[in-house]
């Protein structure tokens, strides 16, 4: 088995510790990104829905600048985004690169696609509902948690799956300006005609993208009635 | 006492100008333990309207009062504690799909000071109470249009409240169903003493269950009281072409105007419709004339029917004798509203 894989991966075999501490800086930059994503991106998508024309919250300033800062961040490219975080990075976290230099670019790429995603997934939740809480005497504090949140859970669900994916995409790119991790490690190599270790680098995430739609999907499916 | 006091109510959408006028300087007062009907076409702004007792759409003028409370006047702390007491069910149930039958009824609770066990021993009550004590662990999804409204009025009453509005609330539903939902909603009130205001297109619905009705058209109420007196005796073209809904006594006019062989008529005989107002539908007034007077009697087609108790309707009847003015008077002087659609 050693023997094949000498074959055909050779680039790969002569290094697995290397490779093997590329998979864990993405590990930990997805660990690091995806929680305080999804906690910010649900509080900048419920503050839109919160605030829009109409919501239970609603006003016009806070739900223009919210909506005009997710734009102005989506619309950036994800590697160019990343080469202009280069010195906010320094300010905040004290470096621009490594894994810890590549929180605050990926952060920045995230949670604005979650906040839409969020947004999107809140916005499916039937006027009737949050009508039947208003009648019920409900706050809106308690109409954004007990109806848009709770009764919009598989949705979040799914836009959270598609904001993972896309976030294992970013950190690929974070890799290409020193952030290290899964996708410096391909590229690095991959530009020395080394190309298995691409091979094997995609495998990898084609793996871990697999895996993470397929708990999303169950986690949503059970959510669902 | 009135339970609901609406004073001088106006709801625009939009600007004063060009905008949208709902609800047009309605005022209304319904008594405590009534079932109150609110009946118009789509677009008269009857939803508008009830959405103004709970003060989900707050009223352009007026005043709003509920169970002596002013609504109107009161900051939003204040009116979310008192919407607990005026409960509301939807055309379209409005039940959380993530959440079960029992979470559904218990989901006004929260927040009640009652105990877990408390809280569960309520929704099964209530569940009980709408016929549904074996749903408490289904979903929304699983539940017919009959029953989710059942789950929808069970969630309802369980605040303890003194007011449920209907809101199209039958309106999804198939005819057998809405007979037993309206049934069901009878009962309450008549164990409970709630008061409730109905919203309906259907004039079957008011018939079926209320004691008043307030008939609305283009944002004002155009007619008002008891359901008896508005069935005998409309006042408005829009009342009656609600009430021609639900009897085929407005039927005749559309056979007089083909030239159907069933109005036919020989010189001499006419073609009349009686109407009963008061409770002396009776065939005996009818063969009294026959009898009283020579005068032949055939009915062409009738239509009675029990509202809130009272018998009403009419007839219509081809007269034919030598006395049949003498008997139209008579009729006429036993309260029975005689017009005639055709002469022969």
């Amino acid at each position: 088995m050693a023997d094949l894989l000498n074959v055909i991966i050779p680039n790969v075999m002569s290094k697995p510790e290397l490779l093997w501490k590329a998979f864990v800086e993405t590990m930990e930059m997805l660990a690091l990104t995806a929680p305080i994503s999804f906690f910010l991106g649900l509080v900048w998508g419920v503050t839109v829905v919160a605030t829009r024309p109409g919501g239970v919250l609603e006003n016009r300033v806070v739900y223009l600048v919210v909506g005009k800062v997710i734009d102005l961040f989506r619309s950036i490219p994800f590697i160019l985004l990343a080469i202009i975080m280069l010195s906010l990075s320094r300010l905040l976290v004290g470096t621009a690169s490594g894994v810890k230099g590549s929180i605050i670019p990926l952060l920045f790429g995230t949670v604005p696609f979650f906040a839409r995603q969020v947004e999107s997934a809140l916005a499916e939740v039937s006027p009737g509902l949050v009508e039947a809480a208003q009648s019920m005497g409900c706050s809106p504090w308690e109409i954004l948690w007990r109806v848009y949140l709770r009764e919009s859970v598989p949705s979040i669900v799914r836009g959270g799956t598609i904001t993972l994916v896309s976030l294992i995409g970013f950190t690929a790119m974070a890799g290409a300006i020193g952030a290290g991790g899964l996708g410096n490690f391909a590229i690095s190599y991959g530009m020395r005609n080394q190309m298995d270790v691409a091979y094997v680098v995609i495998l990898i995430i084609l793996v871990m993208v697999s895996l993470i739609q397929y708990i999303g999907n169950r986690i949503a499916q059970r959510a669902t009635h | 006492m009135n339970v609901i006091k609406l004073e001088h109510i106006s709801k625009t959408f939009g600007n004063e100008t060009n905008g949208v006028h709902a609800v047009r300087d309605v005022t209304l007062h319904i008594a405590p333990g009534e079932i109150f009907g609110i009946i118009g076409y789509s677009g008269a702004g009857k939803s508008t309207l009830v959405r103004c007792i709970n003060l989900l759409e707050r009223p352009t003028a007026g005043t709003v009062t509920v169970d002596g409370q002013e609504l109107t006047r009161m900051p939003e702390r204040e009116l979310r504690q008192a919407r607990k007491k005026i409960s509301m069910i939807f055309q379209l149930f409005n039940l959380m799909p993530s959440r079960t039958v029992e979470q559904n009824v218990a989901f006004p609770l929260k927040g009640s000071g009652l105990s877990r066990e408390e809280t569960r021993r309520k929704v099964l009550e209530l569940l009980e109470l709408v016929g549904l004590p074996d749903k408490a662990e289904a979903y929304p999804s699983q539940l017919s249009g009959g029953q989710k409204q059942r789950v929808a009025i069970a969630r309802a009453l369980a605040s303890d409240p003194k007011v449920l509005l209907c809101d199209e609330a039958t309106s999804a539903l198939d005819p057998q169903t809405t007979q037993s939902i309206l049934r069901l909603i009878r009962d309450i009130n008549r164990k409970t003493g709630i008061t409730v205001v109905v919203i309906t297109h259907e004039m079957a619905v008011v018939k079926e269950i209320c004691h008043r009705v307030a008939v609305m058209d283009k944002g004002c109420v155009v007619e008002e009281g008891s359901v008896f007196e508005v069935f005998s005796n409309p006042q408005q073209p829009v009342t009656r072409s609600f009430i021609a809904t639900t009897s085929n006594l407005g039927k005749i006019e559309e056979l007089i105007a083909a030239n159907d062989p069933i109005v036919a008529v020989k010189p001499g005989e006419i073609v009349a419709r009686l109407n009963y107002g008061q409770s002396n539908v009776s065939e005996a007034t009818i063969s009294e004339v026959s009898r009283r007077f020579n005068v032949d009697v055939s009915i062409v087609f009738g239509n009675v029917e029990i509202i809130d108790g009272q018998p009403l309707g009419g007839l219509v009847a081809i007269l034919s004798g030598e006395r049949i003015t003498e008997a139209v008077n008579y009729l006429s002087e036993c309260n029975v509203m005689v017009e005639v659609l055709k002469r022969g």
